[in-house]
């Protein structure tokens, strides 16, 4: 199981000021940042997480909550007062400046709020500086950091100063810059919150693909909860030096620890963060093949509904029915439901999310279904219920009805009166 | 009961002391500094005066540009006019010997101070003392632990030029952006090489105004160390005093003026283009803000472009 956290931290606390020490025990016993008096700052307190390997583990919090410093502790850039930080069999905290730098070359790379690129090298010299500094020869590192440049889009780009390029590009350097060190861990300090919203978007997108294949570990701090939600397996919420609560974005969203927590995801753009499954329903009717017409008509005329999905005895979905082509059948006399299954079913994956249900629900003549990985209808997602879910209240779109007009519950009684009559249904079938 | 404190006759027996126990260490320094007078004023003195001329001017040209140039040749074709050019090379290698010890002696200082806050403050009051003690004052020290000549002179002209040196170097490397220095940190960098990658090639600017001012304040102190009989401009300003000769006073007054603009001009080139040229890589090239227009905004317009860049570096991690 421990190989697969990447880093660990137990109990970290980081006071600046006179008598830090004595400032911790303080807190430990209970005490509030407040009453900590004017010359010593508790900038973290008691902060314990794991980080799993290759996850994207985001810290979020207002400036002055702490995030930044908690970042620093974690590669020892600002020893920590009190706690442990342990990478694999490694110990940050109390390690000798050698060994710790060593852990740094070979473990832990950065990429800083504002870029922090050394203005007299170029792009090439700057991506390969920590090769250099891990002492590779000068033309396997240049290869490497040419190799490293592409990926992050800067082809061409090599020989040009920092002071030459935008924001944005600057930003791929020091991200290139901390690929290049082929570190396990990647430190991200508020990487993309210079950038203009526009540039930040496209960085987010390219470090989630290029996340992708890499799969590293990926410390990322921010103050924007949108970006955290974007990118974060999990997120850690800090206020005031503490960590709130961790959980997946989901979670933050859907079981705020606190009112704190609340009041901070109320802004999230939620159709980017939930996914179907969690929004769906239960199906409020579905027929198996076997049902026939009949038993299709009198699921929809039970549930005041125009067409209703159809599925295997396993649950994998087939396709849909509507109650006329239904009524059709047993007007008929036909016992085969299998004739008129439409397969455009249209149904969604569980875990795609809300802002890309809304076209596909719009298409489908039932309420959006959602699958799971072995086809299996697990849910429906009723439109009622995506516009209910927009407006911060997923629970008021239970008791809505999203339908087309049903047949009329007569209509159908007569034409299974009439079914039963010929001889073609048994009674007991019907009710 | 007289209210005196006695701190001239502390002084004195503190320097008493000194002449007395480290005499050899002075005499030592007084050989130092004549032997390097010499070599310098050598180098300036023994080549046809036109030919030094003429080299000047193309290193200023490679400096500056061609009015730089022309302006040294006539600057320097004056000072040959008004005959004092043999004086103003002897003033000259007194300032250039006087502000490379000063140099030499305040980086490491400045360096030192900028890494430690105690060094830092207990230097600080020591260079306000330095910088503000009246010129004339470090002539009498100087005097009697050197004798008269050059040696008192140079003493006099390092201890009064080095505060800035040391000031700015301190300043420019604390002002050093401090994530690039914490990315050094970041990526294991130990502090010799964050020194010499990060700090000294980002405080350069901040170096090079402390070097300009050394070589202005030597310049000027090297007149007054006419007193001392360190000879050259200052020799003559100090004789033209005494004996109230005014066309002297003025020709080796406008000597001096004509010289301080020269060093100033070059030394305050050090930052740009040419004189990186002209120093050869000696020192990296320094940051210098602008952006070229028309840059693309990002290299992902085609995002087809990166999911392929992508591919190809998977292809390459993959590879053994």
């Amino acid at each position: 199981m421990t190989d697969t956290i990447a880093l660990k931290a137990t109990g970290l606390y980081k006071v600046f000021g006179k008598h830090a020490d004595s400032a911790v025990r303080k807190l430990q016993d209970g005490a509030t940042r407040e009453q900590l008096g004017g010359a010593t700052t508790a900038a973290v307190i008691d902060a314990s997480f794991e980080v799993k390997r290759g996850e994207i583990f985001v810290v979020m919090g207002l400036s002055g909550s702490g995030k930044s410093t908690l970042i620093r502790t974690l590669n020892g850039l600002q020893p920590a007062t009190a706690g442990t930080v342990e990478i694999g069999a490694d110990n940050i905290t109390g390690a000798a400046p050698k060994r710790l730098r060593d852990i740094r070359r070979k473990r832990m790379s950065m990429v800083f709020q504002h870029f922090a690129l050394l203005p007299h090298r170029t792009v090439l010299d700057n991506v390969a500086y920590g090769l250099e500094i891990q002492g590779m020869p000068r033309a396997e590192r240049e290869e490497k950091a040419r190799k490293v440049t592409e990926v992050v889009g800067l082809g061409g780009w090599e020989d040009k100063h920092p002071s030459e390029l935008s924001g944005g590009m600057q930003q791929r350097v020091g991200l290139a810059r901390a690929l290049a060190a082929d570190t396990e861990i990647l430190l991200m300090d508020e990487a993309f919150s210079a950038l203009d919203p526009l540039i930040r978007r496209e960085m987010q997108e390219q470090l989630l693909e290029l996340q992708a294949t890499l799969g590293k570990t990926i410390i990322f701090i921010t103050h924007d909860l949108n970006e955290a939600m974007f990118l974060g397996d999990r997120i850690a919420v800090m206020r005031d030096g503490r960590i709130v609560q961790i959980g997946t974005p989901e979670d933050i969203l859907t079981n705020p620890a606190n009112d704190y927590v609340e009041q901070f995801v109320q802004d999230v753009d939620r159709t980017r963060v939930l996914t179907a499954e969690s929004v769906m329903r239960k199906p409020r009717a579905v027929v198996h093949l076997t049902a026939g017409p009949h038993g299709a008509l009198k699921a929809m005329r039970d549930e005041q509904m125009s067409g209703v999905y159809v599925i295997k005895r396993d649950r994998t979905l087939i396709g849909w029915v509507s109650d006329r082509a239904c009524l059709d059948l047993v007007r008929n006399g036909d016992r085969n439901l299998e004739s008129i299954v439409q397969s455009d079913h249209g149904a969604v994956s569980s875990d795609t999310a809300l802002s890309e249900l809304f076209i596909p629900s719009l298409e489908s003549a039932l309420p959006l279904g959602v699958v799971d990985a072995k086809n299996r209808l697990i849910g429906v997602v009723p439109r009622v219920t995506l516009l209910a879910t927009l407006g911060g209240e997923p629970d008021a779109a239970r008791e809505a009805s999203p339908d087309r007009d049903p047949i009329p519950s007569h209509v159908v009684d007569k034409a299974l009166e009439v079914a039963i009559e010929s001889g073609a249904l048994k009674v007991e079938e019907v009710d | 009961m007289e209210y005196r404190i006695h701190f001239g006759d502390w002084i004195t027996s503190g320097l008493d002391w000194i002449s007395a126990n480290l005499n050899w260490f002075f005499e030592f320094l007084r050989a130092v500094y004549l032997g390097m007078y010499d070599s310098v004023n050598w180098v300036f003195n023994t080549p046809p005066v036109l030919v030094v001329v003429i080299v000047a001017a193309l290193l200023a040209l490679l400096a500056r540009g061609w009015k730089f140039g022309i302006g040294t040749a006539v600057g320097f074709l004056f000072i040959l006019g008004v005959n004092q050019w043999e004086n103003a090379m002897d003033s000259l290698s007194l300032v250039v010997v006087s502000a490379f010890l000063a140099v030499l002696v305040s980086i490491p200082i400045g360096i030192w101070a900028a890494r430690n806050d105690v060094v830092s403050a207990i230097v600080k009051p020591i260079m306000d003392f330095l910088q503000t003690m009246p010129a004339l004052v470090y002539l009498i020290p100087a005097i009697a632990l050197f004798r008269i000549g050059v040696a008192p002179g140079i003493f006099a002209t390092v201890l009064f030029a080095m505060a800035p040196g040391v000031r700015l170097t301190e300043l420019g490397i604390r002002g050093v952006d401090h994530e690039v220095v914490e990315a050094g940190h970041a990526f294991g960098a130990g502090p010799a090489r964050i020194l010499r990658q990060i700090q000294l090639p980002l405080a350069m600017p901040s170096i090079m105004a402390g070097i300009n001012q050394i070589i202005m304040l030597s310049l000027s102190m090297v007149v007054i160390a006419g007193f001392v009989g360190a000879g050259g401009l200052g020799g003559e300003v100090t004789k033209a005093l005494s004996a109230l000769d005014k066309p002297l006073g003025f020709e080796a007054g406008m000597a001096v003026v004509i010289l301080a603009i020269i060093l100033d001009r070059f030394t305050g080139a050090f930052g740009n283009k040419r004189a990186k040229a002209l120093l050869g890589g000696l020192f990296n090239r320094l940051p210098r803000g602008g952006t070229p227009p028309g840059e693309p905004t990002g290299g992902s317009d085609n995002p087809e472009a990166i999911s392929d860049l992508v591919d190809e570096n998977r292809a390459t991690r993959a590879a053994p």
